[in-house]
């Protein structure tokens, strides 16, 4: 038996022991460690193929055309052959946009709302693992929205999924272990950025300090100190930078940025931001999960008992959707979140539950070590999570300034929720991803308060758009026909039996 | 603003506002408008800003085209295909009161 994978709907079945979202390390480690139990598991996964951000097209690209993507992408190929040597449903292109407690029957279990080529199904799950990753945390600077400024992900998406790298005048601007990896991967493949404009606060080393220790024992210390080092020596680093802006007549042509007191520019055909990575936390927090304030990371994350089992019965969390770690951390979580699914379905007895969590903790504990300094030392400076300026664009999809957003909270605005109803904050179609860590942030900084006490925008389902044809396609249930017609007819139920 | 370091063995071509773009198989519409030099795939629905590609992981909804006629398509998330016309959209999508089946 090896991997099925399911390129249509119909090709699933209505129910499973227990459904993954997401095929990036995390997923795909919870998969291994579940299917040898014997179980049903469905992997469902919006890209094409397995691997995740992380893991990115690893199955397309040749490891001798792409070598500078570093050994880290390439020991991804371990996990992803194993996973597709493994006997599990697997459903690529696949978006999942609903996750809730299931209604009928005595073990109603959770239903997920999923659609695949047009077409949109529910199936039923008795135990669910969110592996959704990481998103990286919004650098709402002025000029942000002008094409040609995007993500250090992206760069590293578009070097990873089609082989490309930037062309012309490339400025990376930010901080954070991603970005001076993504130079050196740039380096790599023969394109020097034409400078890296870091924003780590100056000082902010000395916080970190007391966290060293960790550092220097950890996996990170030698491989981040060879990569700063590279990338120090073969491009100019600006540090201290306190403020950016990207100028531009409809495309990004400059970029102004701030040290000490003085203003400068240099030209970029395609500016890179960064400043971190967060939790995506759209499906969990549709499903109702209890979200906690993680105040060294500045970001929400799922509250959860340690093996990933959210408040929500049922629903566990893995990986950098669950809290930011990596790529290694996200593969042991994953395992960790599997083996509580097992026990919770019955098909592990407690004590082969302690034997298999043991090894898991212990390289959990050892993973863990370096994390705490690595937050604290690239935290992102306030002006770059609180946009100073009231002209400054913070939900890209609404165009809503947060001059705006600073009066909605100075009138009086409760949360960040009922600011959404205020000036349509959040309510574009990305629902909040690139805004909802900003708002929060700003509404803190405002009103004197905690971030964890302020809160988030509350996801609401669908989490991703889907059309009105793909929600036709649902099979119509009895309780669909009689919402949409108000009564049990006796049309409704020959609709119900032609289905 | 992109460059492809890896020549792909095969390509395919669709059009992009009527233009022919080369892809390679596998990759994304996004990516290979980027390649191709494309840098605004369309623009905002409030203010009518000029938008391009901001996550490339389908989180920003800032690179949405019209594919073969459904609007509003993440052209990050779609893998190209030969014979694919893509159109850049401006503003918002109108409700097409057609005759379809």
């Amino acid at each position: 038996m090896t991997l099925t994978t399911c390129t249509t709907l119909g090709a699933l079945a209505p129910d499973y022991d227990l459904i993954i979202v997401g095929a990036g390390p995390a997923g795909l480690a919870a998969a291994l460690e579940a299917v040898p139990a014997g179980v049903s598991v469905l992997v469902l996964d919006e890209h094409p193929g397995p691997g995740g951000q992380m893991y990115r097209a690893l199955t397309r690209n040749a490891p001798e055309a792409f070598g500078f993507l570093g050994p880290d992408y390439w020991r991804g190929a371990a996990l992803v052959e194993a996973f597709l040597a493994c006997p599990v449903q697997y459903a690529p292109r696949a978006t999942v946009w609903s996750l809730q407690p299931g209604t009928d029957g005595p073990d109603p279990g959770l239903e997920v709302g999923v659609s695949q080529g047009g077409e949109a199904r529910l199936l039923r799950a008795r135990q669910v693992i969110l592996a959704l990753g990481g998103q990286e945390r919004p650098m709402p600077i002025p000029g942000w929205t002008l094409p040609g400024v995007m993500l250090a992900g992206a760069g590293q998406i578009a070097l990873k999924s089609a082989g490309l790298v930037p062309k012309g005048k490339v400025v990376l601007a930010g901080c954070g272990p991603m970005l001076y990896l993504l130079a050196g991967q740039l380096l790599d493949a023969g394109c020097a950025p034409s400078a890296i404009l870091d924003t780590t606060r100056p000082g902010q080393w000395l916080r970190a300090l007391p966290r060293l220790p960790g550092l220097l024992a950890s996996a990170y210390f030698w491989k981040g100190l060879k990569v700063l080092l590279k990338v120090r020596t073969s491009v100019p680093f600006i540090r201290g930078v306190k403020a950016l802006e990207a100028l531009g007549t409809g495309q990004v042509e400059r970029l102004r940025f701030r040290t000490g007191g003085r203003w400068r520019e240099l030209p970029a055909d395609l500016v890179l931001l960064h400043q971190g990575v967060v939790p995506e936390l759209s499906l969990s927090g549709a499903a109702g999960c209890e979200l906690e304030w993680n105040p060294r990371q500045r970001a929400f994350q799922p509250r959860h008992d340690g093996s990933g089992r959210t408040s929500v019965p049922g629903v566990s969390v893995a990986g950098d959707g669950g809290a930011v770690a990596g790529a290694l951390m996200a593969e042991v979580t994953g395992r960790l979140a599997a083996i509580s699914a097992l026990a919770a379905l019955g098909a592990l007895d407690p004590a082969r539950r302690a034997e298999r969590e043991r090894p898991l903790v212990r390289e959990l504990r050892r993973l863990r070590r370096g994390r705490p300094f690595l937050d604290l030392l690239y935290q992102s400076r306030e002006a770059f999570r609180i946009p100073p300026d009231d002209s400054t664009i913070v939900c890209r999809c609404e165009e809503v300034r947060a001059g705006q957003v600073r009066s909605a909270i100075a009138l009086g605005a409760p949360g960040p929720n009922q600011l959404k109803a205020f000036l349509r904050c959040g309510m574009g179609p990305c629902q909040g991803r690139l805004c909802a860590l900003t708002v929060t942030e700003m509404m803190a900084a405002q009103r004197r308060m905690d971030p964890g006490a302020v809160g988030i925008f509350r996801a609401r389902i669908p989490v991703k758009p889907i059309t009105l044809g793909e929600m036709a396609s649902l099979p119509a249930t009895p309780e669909a026909l009689v919402a949409c017609t108000g009564a049990a007819t006796p049309l409704a139920a020959s609709l119900t039996t032609q289905r | 603003m992109f460059l492809r370091i890896i020549e792909p063995r095969e390509t395919l071509t669709f059009t992009f506002d009527g233009r022919p773009i080369q892809a390679a198989p596998g990759e994304s519409v996004a990516a290979a408008l980027l390649q191709a030099g494309v840098r605004v795939f369309r623009t905002s629905v409030p203010g009518g800003e000029p938008r391009g590609p901001h996550c490339l992981m389908g989180i920003c909804f800032d690179c949405l085209v019209t594919i073969d006629g459904v609007p509003n398509r993440q052209s990050c998330q779609v893998d190209a295909a030969a014979g694919m016309v893509v159109e850049s959209q401006h503003g918002a999508r109108a409700v097409e009161w057609g005759e379809r089946p």
